[in-house]
């Protein structure tokens, strides 16, 4: 087929146009937390005190920050990263937000906390089941983000899939929160994090493989 | 035309392809298609890919800003995100031959060339797919591209709406699209 009959074909597609992906994401990210929450909260609930929990205790409100801090940063880029002209360089120090969040946190736990309750807190109740919870719940999402992806122009897969499973993560850590019995920062920081970052390095791997165009 | 006069010309011709505006779109390609051709002959020079590969190249880019073109953000100008379009499909291009996919892609560096031959060389590869479409979809294709005629006049020749002629059209090329990611596995 020669160019020029090609380029006429094209120009009578004018019309067809797929929404902006930025609107494609932001109904990936709705399907994949409605998921999420449906699977957890229809099947373990959330925490029987949560309307009082969400008003009176710093340590439950820190958790939806700081799961928060991780997902919001992560969209913002995952939504770049659709563009096939964005350069991901220096916008990667948003990803700072969460740790600077965490460690805030951390402190003031150490803090008003006696040196001998450190322990107990870190370990919690659930660590386990958080541990195998976290990165399921993030599955959902994960595909959603992924296909939001794939429909606009990643040139960065293995970063896009990175920032697609760190997004997916902090909204499945984000429901998570809810249900969890373990209010803590320490525990937010020893067990949390590692669901995060086994599922961001899972959006690594499919990346390439599934974020071609 | 000095390149930052360009580069708006292709935005407004862009904001209006995807307002409908078909003849703007029509300029639009027929301009990228000359300054791709370049950037692309120029990329792959010194590896001795033959001339109608390198046009195989430039209309696997084509496709790719018909179906990408709701990434492109309106704030911006066309030609950066252009660049970064055909860059991505020239690495993956290298990539299948075996090279190093190390392109550098600057539109900038491109005047359009006088001769534009290149556009009534065929390239194969579309040839191919084009054949394994269904029958009434390659003829419709057809009839628009080589033959020039509107989507109205084949919707009114095959007896379909208007509508089903340009859904079958645009399914058409995003199967010719998905050509160049087959050759990928």
């Amino acid at each position: 087929m020669r160019t020029e009959d090609l380029i006429k074909a094209i120009a009578a597609d004018a019309k067809s146009i797929e929404p902006p992906v930025a609107r494609t994401l932001a109904a990936a990210v709705g399907v994949g937390t409605l998921i999420a929450a449906l699977a957890l909260y229809g099947t373990f609930g959330i925490r029987d005190n949560f309307m009082e929990l969400i008003v009176s205790s710093p340590r439950f409100i820190f958790k939806f920050i700081l799961t928060l801090s991780v997902a919001i940063p992560a969209f913002v880029l995952v939504r770049d990263l659709a563009r096939p002209d964005f350069k991901p360089g220096r916008h990667l120090w948003w990803l700072a937000l969460a740790p600077v969040v965490l460690a805030v946190g951390v402190t003031c736990e150490l803090i008003s906390l006696p040196a001998d309750a450190w322990e107990a807190n870190m370990v919690g109740h659930n660590a386990v089941f958080c541990l195998i919870v976290i990165p399921l719940l993030s599955l959902a999402p994960l595909a959603a983000v992924l296909y939001a992806l794939h429909r606009g122009a990643p040139t960065h897969p293995v970063i896009a899939g990175a920032m697609g499973g760190l997004l997916s993560a902090g909204i499945a850590a984000t429901v998570y929160a809810a249900h969890c019995p373990d209010d803590s920062p320490l525990f937010l920081a020893a067990w949390y994090t590692i669901g995060i970052v086994v599922i961001t390095g899972l959006g690594a791997l499919l990346g390439p493989r599934v974020l071609r165009w | 035309m000095d390149r930052k006069a360009r580069d708006a010309q292709w935005s407004v011709w862009m904001r209006a392809a995807i307002a409908g505006d078909e003849s703007a779109y029509h300029k639009l390609l027929s301009e990228l298609s000359q300054v791709l051709r370049g950037v692309v002959r120029r990329g792959f020079s010194g590896i001795g890919v033959p001339r109608d590969d390198v046009e195989d190249v430039v209309q696997d880019v084509l496709l790719a800003i018909h179906l990408k073109r709701h990434t492109w953000d309106h704030a911006m100008p066309l030609g950066p995100w252009v660049s970064a379009i055909a860059r991505n499909k020239m690495i993956d291009d290298l990539r299948r031959r075996g090279r190093r996919p190390e392109v550098s892609v600057d539109l900038t560096e491109f005047d359009i060339e006088g001769e534009d031959q290149q556009a009534a060389i065929d390239a194969h590869d579309l040839d191919r797919v084009l054949d394994g479409l269904s029958e009434k979809n390659r003829d419709i294709v057809r009839s628009i591209s080589i033959d020039g005629h509107s989507a109205r006049d084949v919707a009114e020749r095959l007896g379909m709406t208007e509508v089903a002629v340009r859904v079958a059209l645009h399914r058409s090329l995003k199967a010719l699209a998905e050509t160049y990611q087959e050759k990928k596995l």
